[in-house]
């Protein structure tokens, strides 16, 4: 968390001047109760009309001149509190950047997301209130203490006593209430993920006829909350009832005592008034002082939730690596017995695969579900870093490759069809900025995707909506399919990238990737025996062991685990057919 | 529009309306007492003039009231939070549960048509909203117009010169306030639109970091990022700066109040016609003065959120839902399985047809595959059989009976139905598996289990069938997923089936098991599969080719070979050289 302060450098002065002027503020709102005194003692007793004017007129020049300190102080706040937060987040979004899958695999997307958004909000109102209020209210606390004691030391004993206890309520309440709090969200949780599951399973819910079922659940779950809430309720009622009577006898022992102080000519009348003042400025700093813990704790959790991100570092790099020369006459790419196994896991997910790939061959990856299809191509990008072995592009190693150099000739087709907003022109010139609409449309009828996007109204300058939303699976399937082919990649990859398409347009563009792209390395990965049964050579992973290496026929003779996933997708009489 | 919220609101508030009262009682009591002290506080001040000049005897009576007053006060507020805590609570509750009760008596179409995350929000947020609306509203909004009403009463009491005074100057807290709250409303809107705008670029960056990465777009993305973040900063801070202003901008006017009080007051007790007690119990109700107001601004902007919200939820709680079984409607105690559709019409939306005039007939016992490209409409069939939606013209019958003249439940209870989105709730393995039968043995549960050729897996997982299925089911792969609903279907033993065949994502054991347990599964029952299997289609007794919501060829493989047309192209397209 104080590493983070490091971000607050460029800060100093709304730092430093800020609180400056809100203590001024605050030593003013502490003069007040004296003058007011004054007033009572010698204006009213002297019967003096002047007097009284000119201390009144002081007054209202405290409450100005405080109103100019605190709105200085407020204005630096708001930009430092703010500055600070958006450096922040633009380090920390360059910071994620840099990571590699495995470090956005630890952490999940969803939570890199609230760390970036929310976090570093809570961060941002701690700075400010670090601004704002860190040195005023435990100030005013203090000194409205010191100043009663300075008044009359006796009296000013209550205020010893008064304002722990006020603090101790506050600590015990708030203390005891912060579990019920998070009973409660649980409650929510449940409350949200029935409602979720309902209208997810409406059909399933709806063809068992339990609606009813369903409805007694949600009712008591809601029960739960309900009486979760009530009883969290029963205790923070507590709090303010309570601090308002420890002040309001506070003010008794005041009149009581300090009655007897005036007796014995040790106070006057006006200070008594001034003493009942101090103490409801001293509970109400008290209660922002609270407040602040609450912030500040928060705060600190948050803090730390972005400095871990912060103090991971990334475990792939291209640091200090310059552009390299390919090796003549090598083959595009070569896997020389390479293993892979996930962050410190002992199971290899890809064991000892030898493997040696031409220009313009095509490589089917076929295998269960975890049987390493994915982990093999992943690869290929260096999104990860092979554990043991090397992989060779045109004959280097991948590690001496800029990561521009390595991933401008690779063209990708992740297993999920993602598509970003902005228009459909953008989304296809991911690869190549400068792409034309005639390159565009190559790609597009490659992806056998040229008869939809021809009958799209705005063609190219469609828009699209987050996540795609506006377009079905299989569409959105072959733009991602074209988008990997602009610019003419030297290595095609399609990671299960066909399972939303139909049998013809799948077949269509497997003949069309074979026709158009001569010269293009493709990896195919799939489950489905049809799309790698045409491939130069087939890779039968199981387990993250390679099975076999070979061509159809080859394979179903030779390699009983490919012979199996076979005969449970085809007839013999279809098998043969291939 | 507010208005009938609002009513609609308090209808739902009315059988905690004792609770209500009672909390208002507590609440004027609770105002009264406090506004008395300070009045009180001030005659004690009354009587301690100097030195050997303080009535103690006085002093004591006026205490002892004081501490009754005090101690009541403290009372009456804990009493009136406890029963607003209760009235608000107990209202949402029935809200939240009226709102899901709704949702299951909606047609599905409303479901399809409208984003889960919107009604989820009806449902949790808005619901949320109106609770805190409802707790400041009792709280502060009365106790603040009592205070009001009473800070007036009181100092009218004691000098109505200075009162005057203070109502002469209050406006100006309002006016301070209302300027605050325009800017900074403005502002807030406009930091709340980029602040979703950022939400959206860096959920689609980091969600999508695969392919940022493929394309090494990362410095693209930067660039993109901190533009928006630079808008933030922009509207951001100005948004804090109004904001931050109201609290010394309060202050102040409360300052200005407070040394009008002072003075006019002090003057009034030079002239002899107020005491100095008097005094400072006007100082002390000046300095509270301002705070109700600023309190119940506050409370407005928060109720009208919560109207907003409220009429969120009652305009989903206005949902036209299903039309209701006709009173006359049948439950027939058996079915034999033959099922027809006559002339069925069926679209989702008047603009785009989708089934025109479809006709097909299923005999007891037979499988019917239903195959064609994506988006031709064989799932809408699904809805169609099962009633999740009703046909546009035509009719469907089952044993000759139109099914509009069944009950939903009866008609729905004939079919076991397993989807290609697999659903099981966050419960036990067992209890997924029973949801159909509740009442099941462990004997049959696992007897369905096996008959699903789930048994084994559900043995080897840590908890057998006591694991609970968590939410993501990543404990439970997807084709697992599937040989539990099939198990689900296998222990309600339904006259027919309807079966969606997943396209991918499988691994090729798992599939093998699940085609085994369909086969066992469809044995005697008539079967209505969305076919993406080779093996299932061609032992179909009947296929249905669809293109475009229209059943273009109908028949069995061989037959439908021969004829060479749209299935023979289909068929053989997967066979055709790749290169």
């Amino acid at each position: 968390m104080f590493q983070l302060t490091r971000y607050l450098k460029g800060f100093k002065r709304e730092l430093i001047v800020g609180p400056t002027f809100k203590l001024t503020e605050a030593v003013f709102e502490l003069i007040v109760p004296l003058v007011v005194a004054k007033i009572i003692n010698v204006g009213i007793a002297a019967r003096d009309v002047g007097y009284v004017l000119r201390y009144g007129a002081v007054v209202v020049l405290l409450g100005l001149t405080g109103l100019g300190c605190a709105l200085v102080c407020q204005y630096l706040a708001s930009r430092a509190s703010q500055g600070f937060g958006t450096v922040v987040r633009n380090e920390l979004f360059a910071h994620i950047n840099s990571f590699s899958h495995a470090e956005i695999d630890r952490f999940g997307a969803p939570s890199l997301i609230t760390r970036l958004t929310n976090d570093i909000n809570q961060l941002q109102v701690a700075v400010a209130m670090l601004i704002r209020l860190v040195v005023r209210a435990p100030f005013l606390v203090v000194g409205s203490a010191i100043m009663a004691l300075c008044i009359d030391f006796q009296t000013g004993v209550i205020f010893l006593i008064a304002a722990p206890l006020v603090a101790l309520t506050l600590y015990l309440i708030t203390s005891r209430s912060i579990p019920f709090y998070k009973t409660i969200q649980r409650h929510l949780d449940r409350i949200s993920l029935i409602t979720r599951e309902n209208l997810a399973g409406v059909r399933v819910i709806r063809a068992f006829s339990k609606q009813q079922t369903e409805q007694e659940r949600f009712a008591h779950a809601s029960d739960d909350l309900k009486e979760a809430s009530i009883r969290v309720g029963r205790i923070s009622a507590l709090l303010s009832p309570l601090t308002f009577t420890i002040i309001n006898l506070s003010i008794v022992a005041i009149v009581w005592f300090g009655g007897g102080r005036v007796d014995q000519g040790a106070l006057t009348r006006g200070e008594v008034y001034a003493l009942i003042n101090y103490m409801t400025q001293n509970l109400l700093a008290l209660i922002v002082v609270s407040n602040l813990v609450v912030i500040f704790t928060k705060a600190a959790a948050s803090g730390a939730r972005v400095q871990e991100v912060f103090d991971t570092l990334p475990s792939v790099t291209d640091a200090g690596n310059s552009e390299v020369v390919p090796v003549k006459g090598a083959p595009r790419l070569e896997f020389r017995d390479v293993s892979f196994a996930y962050g410190g896991s002992d199971e290899q997910s890809l064991s000892h695969l030898t493997l040696s790939v031409a220009p313009g061959e095509t490589i089917g990856v076929i295998g269960g579900t975890g049987a390493g299809k994915s982990t093999l191509v992943n690869l290929i990008p260096r999104f990860y870093d092979v554990t043991e072995g090397e992989i060779l592009l045109d004959g280097v190693n991948l590690r001496e490759y800029p990561f521009a150099q390595l991933r401008g000739q690779i063209g990708m087709v992740p297993q999920q069809a993602l598509l970003f907003s902005g228009t459909l022109r953008r989304n296809l010139q991911w690869r190549d900025e400068h792409a034309t609409d005639e390159e565009i449309f190559h790609a597009l009828r490659i992806a056998q995707a040229q008869e939809f996007v021809g009958r799209l109204h705005d063609g190219l300058d469609t828009r699209i909506l987050q996540g795609g939303k506006n377009l079905s699976g299989g569409q959105k399937q072959r733009l991602t399919i074209a988008r990997a082919l602009v610019g003419g990649p030297r290595v095609l990859i399609l990671d299960d990238s066909a399972s939303a398409l139909d049998f013809a347009t799948d077949a269509a563009l497997r003949r069309a990737i074979r026709q158009e792209t001569a010269g293009t390395t493709v990896f195919l990965v799939s489950q489905r025996v049809n799309t790698v049964k045409g491939a130069d050579r087939i890779v039968v992973l199981d387990d993250g062991k390679v099975a076999g290496i070979g061509s159809h026929e080859q394979l179903f003779k030779s390699c009983p685990e490919y012979h199996e996933i076979c005969l449970s997708q085809l007839s013999q009489e279809e098998v043969n057919r291939g | 529009m507010n208005k009938t919220v609002f009513s609609r609101l308090l209808r739902f508030i009315q059988p905690y309306m004792g609770y209500l009262v009672v909390s208002l009682v507590f609440a004027a009591g609770n105002v009264s007492l406090t506004l008395y002290a300070p009045i009180l506080v001030g005659r004690a001040i009354d009587l301690i003039l100097g030195p050997g000049n303080v009535d103690f005897s006085g002093i004591a009576r006026i205490v002892a009231v004081l501490l009754g007053t005090i101690l009541l006060a403290a009372l009456f507020q804990w009493l009136m939070t406890l029963c607003t805590n209760i009235v608000t609570y107990r209202t949402v509750a029935q809200l939240r549960i009226d709102a899901f009760n709704k949702l299951q008596t909606v047609p599905l179409r409303y479901i399809d048509g409208t984003p889960h995350g919107d009604i989820i929000a009806r449902v949790i947020t808005d619901i949320d909203q109106i609770s805190d609306g409802l707790l400041q509203g009792f709280s502060q909004f009365f106790t603040g117009i009592i205070t009001i009403l009473g800070t007036l009463g009181f100092m009218l009491s004691l000098n109505v010169t200075i009162t005057l005074v203070v109502v002469v100057i209050t406006p100006l807290s309002l006016f301070v306030a209302s300027f605050i709250a325009k800017h900074s409303f403005e502002k807030f809107r406009e930091q709340s639109a980029t602040r979703g705008e950022m939400t959206g670029f860096v959920e689609e960056m980091i969600g999508g970091q695969r392919v940022v990465k493929a394309f090494g777009y990362e410095a693209h993305a930067q660039e993109q990022f901190e533009q928006i973040n630079q808008w933030l900063y922009d509207c951001g801070w100005l948004a804090q700066f109004y904001s931050a202003l109201a609290n010394p901008c309060t202050r102040f006017v409360n300052g200005v109040v407070y040394a009008a009080v002072c003075i006019s007051g002090s003057l009034a007790a030079i002239s002899g016609r107020l005491t100095v007690g008097n005094l400072t119990s006007f100082l002390t109700y000046a300095n509270q003065y301002t705070k109700p107001f600023n309190e119940i601004s506050g409370v407005v902007t928060e109720l009208q959120t919560a109207f907003a919200s409220a009429q969120r939820v009652f305009d989903l709680l206005d949902t036209e839902p299903e039309t209701p079984d006709p009173a006359d409607a049948e439950e027939p105690s058996e079915c034999r399985g033959n099922v027809d559709l006559r002339d069925v019409s069926f679209s989702y939306s008047p603009s785009v047809r989708l089934i025109e005039h479809l006709n097909l007939s299923a005999k007891s016992g037979q499988r019917i595959a239903i195959v064609g490209p994506t988006g031709c409409g064989k799932t809408t069939i699904i809805n169609l059989l099962m009633r999740f939606y009703d046909v546009d013209a035509g009719g469907i019958s089952v044993d000759g009976r139109d099914i509009r003249t069944l009950t939903r439940d009866s008609l729905r209870g004939m079919y076991g139905m397993v989807l290609q989105e697999t659903w099981l709730f966050s419960g036990t393995v067992r209890d997924n598996i029973a949801y159909g039968n509740p009442d099941a043995t462990d004997e049959e549960v696992i007897q369905a289990a096996k008959a699903a050729h789930a048994h084994s897996f559900i043995k080897r997982l840590p908890n057998g069938y006591d694991t609970v299925v968590s939410e993501d089911g990543g404990n439970i792969s997807q084709g697992q997923k599937q040989l539990l609903c099939i198990a689900r279907i296998m222990l309600t033993h339904p006259p027919m089936l309807i079966l969606d065949e997943a396209t991918s994502s499988i691994d090729t054991r798992t599939e093998a098991r699940i085609q085994k347990a369909f086969t066992a599964m469809m044995q005697g029952r008539t079967s209505f599969i969305v076919a993406h299997r080779l093996s299932t289609i061609r032992e179909a007794d009947c296929i249905l080719v669809m293109k475009d919501g229209h059943i273009i060829e109908q028949g069995r493989h061989e037959q439908l070979l021969e004829q060479g047309g749209f299935y023979a192209e289909l068929y053989n397209s997967q066979f055709a050289q790749t290169g």
